[in-house]
Formats: structure tokens, sequence, C-alpha cells
């Protein structure tokens, strides 16, 4: 089986703005030596604090950064592909807050359309826009509507349903659903859990909430300082943590007072 | 009663943005405030302070400590607030004056409401920085903002509201830009120093967990208005609104996936 993502002694340094303190040479190492395999089928979360280089390896693997140091390949082959247009197709992103994410001058369908004109897919754009509005939940008759007259778990949906046009094999999530509401959140993560049984859609979810984690993926890749500091199966790692930064992250959520009645 | 708000609506124009609320708070009591985003949380806690934008119209009565807050003036309120009533903001960064050392910062209430001199004041600041648990407290008090974390800006954001010792904290999403781990040390800590101080607490926030580890009793809000009012224990398990139980389902629901994996030993 061919890995879907592999990334080899990945590394990304950033370099600092000139101070007087540090010097001119000063550099931070957002990510350090990282050997990842993603297979197709995956449900990976990828989890650690704020600064732990989460999001600049969605980046990399996203194709939107290069690396210092190290490849990332994607089936086999390693990026930047020669034919990027086709990569695109393949791998699609959902960001964190679809108010900023959707442009509020396009309507819901345009939205969706969007990414069949710019990959070149020749194909009927309606029907497309139709089967993405529907993997998703969504009716027809949300397509003339704009983002503001949406609800957040709509606007949220309609940012997965532009992700699925192209129909990707993998769908990189960065934290898709904390800028939502609790009750919406459930609404969202209904949605990609269903995506990854019914399309058979490779995901990868980053998140610093544990119980989206818990949720929606089998596999867990835990960051700290850049390192992967632990990786695994979600069962195995939240049953039994080895390191002492995923004990932490475990023992911090916040959980609802024990004693307590299912209403 | 130290607080008590009667039929408190806000309008911005034609919107009713909180809709005849209405709670009492005693002295050391803990009262979350609990809904999702437009709900009117935020808003009722700044109706308390006085904060509310010029453009937004107030009806109602809140009184604290026996005095009618809604008739007092702009100054008179100035007088209160970082003193009687403190106030912690859910984005430490923004709510920090980012010219200014934090040091001098916690000093500032001290030199208003106190009349300290700014030696003694930032003597007591240095003080409150050991207090809300920051290391190298001297060194931390010459910190610009920006050089401090977000666990630690919070903490000063809390050294500043808890510099006069007020009778009424109130926190508006405290924790919510902060990382879990960062979350729970944040909690603790204001849990210990409301505990101390004797303060009562208005705690505001969308998360049902962290409402419910840190309140004794609990007012949900949904669309500018209080849907239920109760005991903490007596809402987790017995919820009699809609909406409350819908926002309970969840949590128990997603705390119980999360347990599901995590806890030790099962398979």
């Amino acid at each position: 089986m061919t890995a879907m993502f592999q990334t080899e002694s990945l590394c990304r340094t950033f370099k600092l703005p000139r101070t007087r303190v540090l010097g001119a040479h000063a550099s931070r190492r957002a990510l350090d030596n990282i050997n990842l395999t993603v297979n197709p089928g995956d449900r990976l979360g990828i989890v650690g604090e704020s600064g732990s280089g989460k999001t600049t390896l969605a980046r990399l693997l996203l194709g939107l950064d290069v690396p210092t140091a190290g490849s990332v390949s994607f089936l086999g082959e390693t990026l930047p592909l020669a034919d990027m247009k086709s990569f695109r197709r393949q791998v699609q992103a959902v960001f964190q807050d679809p108010r900023s994410s959707l442009n509020p001058r396009m309507s819901v369908a345009d939205i969706v359309r969007e990414p069949l004109e710019c990959l070149n897919i020749e194909e009927s754009h309606s029907a497309r826009v139709d089967e993405s509005l529907a993997a998703v939940g969504l009716s027809k008759e949300i397509c003339a509507r704009f983002p503001h007259e949406l609800s957040g778990g709509q606007r949220q949906r309609v940012a997965i349903a532009r992700a699925l046009a192209s129909r990707p094999r993998l769908l990189i999530a960065d934290e898709p659903v904390s800028a939502l509401d609790v009750l919406i959140r459930d609404e969202v993560t209904a949605v990609l859990s269903g995506l990854t049984t019914n399309l058979g859609l490779t995901l990868i979810i980053i998140s610093h909430d544990l119980k989206v984690i818990a949720r929606l993926c089998d596999k867990i890749l835990v960051l700290h300082r850049g390192i992967a500091v632990e990786h695994g199966a979600v069962a195995d790692v939240f049953r039994s943590p080895t390191h002492e930064v995923t004990q932490r992250l475990i023992a911090s959520v916040p959980r609802m007072p024990v004693a307590r009645n299912a209403p | 009663m130290l607080l008590q708000v009667r039929g408190l609506t806000v309008r911005f124009g034609d919107d009713v943005v909180v809709d005849d609320v209405s709670f009492d708070l005693d002295s050391g009591q803990r009262l979350g405030i609990i809904g999702e985003s437009g709900a009117g949380k935020t808003l009722t806690s700044l109706a308390v302070i006085g904060l509310l934008p010029d453009t937004a119209s107030v009806q109602g009565s809140i009184v604290f400590d026996g005095v009618e807050l809604l008739e007092k003036t702009d100054a008179e309120m100035t007088l209160l607030r970082g003193n009687r009533i403190g106030m912690v903001f859910q984005e430490p960064l923004t709510a920090l004056n980012p010219l200014m050392r934090v040091g001098r910062q916690i000093a500032q209430p001290l030199r208003i409401h106190r009349g300290m001199r700014m030696k003694a004041a930032l003597d007591r600041a240095t003080e409150l920085c050991a207090r809300v648990g920051l290391p190298d407290p001297e060194r931390m008090a010459r910190m610009f903002p920006h050089q401090l974390s977000g666990g630690q800006r919070q903490r000063i954001g809390l050294a500043i509201a808890l510099a006069c010792g007020p009778s009424l904290l109130i926190a508006d999403e405290p924790t919510s830009a902060l990382d879990v781990t960062v979350q729970e040390e944040v909690l603790k800590l204001i849990d210990g120093l409301v505990k101390q101080e004797g303060s009562s607490l208005v705690f505001v926030s969308h998360d049902l967990p962290v409402v419910a580890t840190m309140t004794e009793r609990v007012a949900v809000m949904r669309g500018g208005k209080i849907v239920e009012l109760a005991d903490t224990r007596d809402l987790l398990d017995s919820p009699r609104h809609e909406y409350s139980q819908l926002l309970i389902r969840a949590a128990n629901s997603s705390d119980d996936d999360f347990l599901n994996l995590a806890r030790p030993g099962k398979t």
C-alpha cells in the first residue's frame, strides 16, 4: 500500500526578526525532524498547545509552505508535484472560521463551484455542487443564499462542501469546530465523521481539543515545540500516554462534575 | 444581597439583545452564565459594570450593595470599576495596555482608588504578581504585555482585577483564548483567589464543564433571555428547559466519548 502522505525528517525553521538580544541569525525551529506516515483511510488527529507546530505541519502537507529540510511526499512523489492542480484535486482543506474562509460576496453555489473552475474540472459543475452539498446534508435550496444568511453550522458545512467538490481523497481540517458554538460543533463533527465512513475519505484533523479528536480520529500525533512526542492509536495514547506533555493534555481536559444522572 | 438584577433589558435600536434578565448574587456566591454566541452573556456582564457602548439603551435595575447602578454617572461608575467590582476579559492581549509595563498597570487601580504613592503601589503590584503565581515577580512586573505568554497575561489581568480586593469579580470567558493546560491552571487560580478574598464571582462562558466546576449556580441564556436559572447541581441532574437539556446532553456525551477512550484498563 502506498502511503497517502509520508514525511521524512521534515523540518521547518523560521528566521526571527533581528533583535538586539538574539542577534541577526536567530531562528526558531517550528518543526523538528517529523517522520509521519498517513495511510489511505486513516483518521489522524494532530494535537498540541499553541506554538507546537500543528498548523505549520498542515501547511507543509498542503504544499502551502516549503520545508527547510526533509521532504513531504504524496503517494510516493515528493512535493511540490509537477502537476499541483492534480494534487489540489486530491487534497483539500477546511479552516477554523467559516466567516473568514467563505467569500461574503459569493453565493453558496458559486463558493462550492469555485474549486471546480480553478482546478479545470470538466464534468457538469452543477451536478458536482449538488453532490457536495448533499454529502454535508445541505439541501439545494441553499444555493442562492450568501454566507451571512446561514447559521454557523451551515457555514462550516458549506466550507466542507467546497472542499469536497473536487472529490478529494484526503481532507485536512485545521481546528474545524473550535470557532463554533457547542451544539453546532456536534453537528459539524457528525458531518465530518460521516464523510470518512460514507466516502472513505482520509482525514487529518488539527485540534487542541482532545474531545474532538476522541470523536473523529483513530490515530494521533502529539506535537510539543515542533517535536513529535507521541504517535499511535488514539485509544492507546489516551489510555496510557507515555510522554509527560500528553499526560498533561489529557489530564487538563475540562470534564463535567462526576456524580450526575443523565438527563 | 450583593447584586440584584431586575428586568435588565438592553437594546440596540429596535434590537433587544438582553431581554428582561433578573438574577441575584449573594456575597461570596458564584454564578455562571452560559449560552451560545449572541445569547447576551457578555452584554449582561458589561451592563453590570457600566461598560455598554453608548449606542445601547438600558432598562431595568441593577442594585449593587444597596446602590442602583443604572442611575450612576460614568464618573461615579469609574469609582466602582477596578475597585469594588473587578473584571477579567477574554483576550488579555487586547485588555492590557501594550505600552505600559505590567507592574504599572497593576499599580494603576491602587493609585486611583487607594491613593497609594507610585513606589508603594509598585511594591504591592510585585506582591500581586507573586499572588497570581507568576515566577520571579520583580522581573515580571517590569515586562510589557507582548513579552508574556497568554497564560501569564491572563494572570496579570487577574492581578489588576483583584488589586483593590473587589467584592465582585466578573470573568468573561477568561480562559477561552488559552491552551487547555494553561486553562486548567488559570481556573484553579481564579478558584483559589476568589475563595481567599471571599469575593462573589460572575463567570461567563460557553463551556459547560468549565462553568459547572467553577460555580454553584448557573443561568442558561439564549436569545437574550435567561431560560433557566438553577443551582448547578440541580441543573446538571434535572434540567427543566429544553435548551439546557440539549446543552447538558451534548456536554455529557462528548465527555463520555472522551472518557471511554481515556479510562485506563478498559478495552
